[in-house]
């Protein structure tokens, strides 16, 4: 059978003024069969996707408690003692702030460089390609180098020290300072976007009026850009919020926020703490303790997050046509 | 008087064009250096561990907890550190548990991409692309604890017979955390990523090629395939890529529903290799962590990350590479 024959309509049937309309029931088999394969596919996908969300949901709101959100975690073996996810949602909290703050000004500098400056060329291109190994690069071992790292004694004073004055190298300060490093890339990655989707006769006007490079960047270009850089760290705290590794490793595993020294600000920052996503990881069955209960309650509270943070990437990146880019 | 002040602003000042470069230069050299001395910091530790057992690291021999346990528990003496290790059940682990989840993972989202951009109907996708995004941004403990308290006892119940149990009872026990359950999981965990991209280049295809081989009365499914597909390759060997690289990092998720035992699964066992527990080198590191500071074990685990990291690097560079090549056909990387 030559092509042609194979890509003929079908006969048309007697009796009809029409031609007959492209029906998969006229396709060869071959082609029949991807058909089907493909919705079979897609609605797969619908079908898994569904049953997550349905079933998180379902128990979730099961095991809600909103006393839980207000109560400290207990060691404790019977659920009805071992108290609420009030420092894990802290933790979260604190996390995604200081991460971001990190990520965020780091990211869109180095952007910035890349995009409007990029000399000598050979450096561009190396640092380009950190920043993307930096991005496949697994976050437990960005882990276990963070807890080396500030486990060395002149950094003592940025992590919780032990009584005999040895460095354990765990607080939120390291925990947040490693997990930048995952929200790097994809700040990064989204203000390069946004940076080059401006068309040139922008700056080319910019210049035009006097203003300098460096004026231009931030009166001009940076506004711009502002949808793409929050997109970026949306993302990026996404991920923030959804890595358990660097939370296990680098903020120690107490339940409860444990403070550095003393009540102080500082202090909360040098201690460890626990975040909705290693206290999923201890109360389930992996971990010792053992209150499912909890863990579904704390896993649907995470997903709240994430979905609220999946909004917002969505909101910002409607808006995202601003007046340069239009 | 204006105008000078206007010209001092334009060539002079505090944010002078060259200063601001040099300073935004700096900050990127530092970033850079940063991560540069973690690359190289990582492999100096990971040295001992790898110059003791030569190639023999990455064979197979022995039990590898007990040699775990031999490196944990060796004396204080630098010079009597034991560095005794075969890799291979966490090497093999790794390569199954991602191979197989890639494997299966491009073939379902191709087939997914095709009935996104083609054939779903308007008001399925509305629904679909906001439920990929989540898939994509479900946290992998979340993941992780439906496989603990939900697959993983299903799977203990209903499809581990006694037979089976019993035909490898003297290697290995079978719980219902295992390999298959962990190779599923982390295909859902990563499809949504390879949907993304081939999406993304399956709607770059140009609409002249696709109405072109329409008019010449070629039907839907293949115009899709023969000229969409064939176009958007060099996309899902990128996104083959990208998501390996995530499948290799995953720790968590795979510790917890994986079955946690240096075991090698045997795929002579047939079926059985599925059930069998395995245990990738993410996951050993996640478990092992408190050994850090016991300088041995410590060295050795920083091989494994080392083991990682190398990949990654291949991974990334293999990624950057296959984007390249997209660009011809003028899909944004």
């Amino acid at each position: 059978m030559s092509l042609l024959d194979r890509v003929r309509p079908a006969p048309r049937p007697a009796g009809h003024a029409t031609p007959p309309r492209d029906s998969v029931r006229n396709w060869p088999l071959r082609d029949r069969l991807g058909y089907y394969a493909a919705w079979g596919a897609g609605l797969t996908l619908v079908a898994v996707a569904g049953a997550i969300v349905v079933y998180m949901a379902y128990r979730g709101i099961e095991y809600f408690d909103l006393g839980l959100l207000f109560e400290s975690p207990n060691s404790s073996l019977s659920q009805a003692e071992s108290g609420g996810i009030k420092d894990p949602i802290i933790g979260t909290a604190l996390l995604l702030v200081m991460s971001t703050a990190i990520a965020a000004p780091l990211g869109v500098t180095i952007a910035v460089w890349l995009t409007e400056y990029g000399r000598p060329k050979g450096l561009a291109r190396v640092v380009e390609s950190a920043v993307e190994v930096v991005a496949g690069t697994p976050s437990i071992v960005l882990a276990m180098f963070g807890l080396v790292f500030f486990q060395q004694q002149w950094l003592g004073f940025l992590t919780f020290d032990a009584e005999g004055g040895a460095v354990l190298g765990r607080s939120f300060i390291a925990a947040a300072a490693m997990m930048s490093l995952i929200a790097l890339p994809l700040v990064v990655g989204a203000t390069r976007e946004a940076l080059n989707a401006i068309p040139g006769h922008i700056r080319e006007a910019s210049y035009a009026l006097g203003k300098t490079k460096a004026a231009t960047i931030r009166r001009v270009l940076l506004p711009a850009a502002r949808p793409g850089i929050g997109t970026g760290a949306a993302l990026g705290m996404g991920r923030v919020a959804g890595d358990t590794a660097i939370v296990v490793v680098l903020l120690g595993a107490t339940l409860q926020i444990l403070n550095g020294a003393d009540g102080s600000i500082p202090g909360l920052l040098r201690g460890t703490g626990s975040t909705l996503t290693s206290y999923v990881y201890y109360n389930s069955p992996a971990g010792e303790g053992l209150a499912p209960e909890k863990a579904y309650f704390a896993a649907f509270c995470l997903m709240i997050v994430v979905i609220v943070l999946n909004f917002v990437v969505t909101r910002i990146a409607r808006g995202r046509e601003s007046a340069w880019t239009r | 008087m204006e105008a000078g002040g206007i010209a001092a602003r334009a060539t002079g000042g505090f944010w002078s064009d060259a200063k601001v470069e040099r300073i935004l230069g700096a900050v990127a050299c530092i970033v850079l250096a940063l991560i540069v001395g973690m690359i190289i910091f990582v492999f100096q530790k990971a040295w001992p561990s790898f110059a003791h057992n030569g190639l023999a690291w990455f064979g197979s021999g022995g039990d590898l907890d007990l040699q775990l346990e031999d490196i944990f528990a060796s004396p204080a003496n630098p010079a009597d550190y034991v560095y005794t290790l075969r890799a291979w059940p966490l090497l093999w682990g790794t390569f199954a548990v991602t191979a197989g989840a890639v494997l299966i993972g491009a073939v379902f989202s191709l087939l997914a991409a095709i009935f996104i951009v083609e054939f779903a109907p308007a008001r399925v996708n509305r629904v679909l692309e906001p439920v990929v995004r989540l898939l994509a941004a479900v946290p992998s403990v979340v993941y992780g604890l439906i496989g603990i308290l939900v697959i993983v006892p299903w799977v203990g119940e209903h499809l581990i017979s006694l037979e089976r149990e019993e035909s490898v009872a003297n290697v290995v026990q079978l719980s219902g955390a295992c390999l298959g359950v962990g190779v599923v999981i982390l295909t859902v965990m990563i499809v949504p990523i390879m949907i993304a991209i081939v999406v993304d280049a399956l709607r770059a295809v140009p609409r002249s090629w696709t109405e072109g081989a329409a008019a010449l009365g070629v039907n839907r499914w293949r115009v899709m395939w023969t000229i969409s597909v064939h176009t958007a390759r060099p996309a899902v060997v990128a996104a083959a890529v990208l998501s390996t690289a995530r499948a290799l990092g995953e720790a968590i998720m795979l510790s917890m529903v994986a079955g946690s035992a240096s075991f090698a699964p045997n795929p002579i066992d047939g079926l059985t290799f599925l059930f069998e527990p395995t245990r990738p080198l993410a996951s050993a590191l996640v478990e092992n962590v408190e050994g850090l500071s016991v300088v041995p074990f410590g060295e050795t685990l920083f091989a494994f990350a080392a083991v990682l990291l190398v990949s990654s690097m291949f991974l990334s560079l293999a990624g950057f590479a296959a984007k390249q090549s997209m660009r011809k056909y003028g899909v944004r990387p």
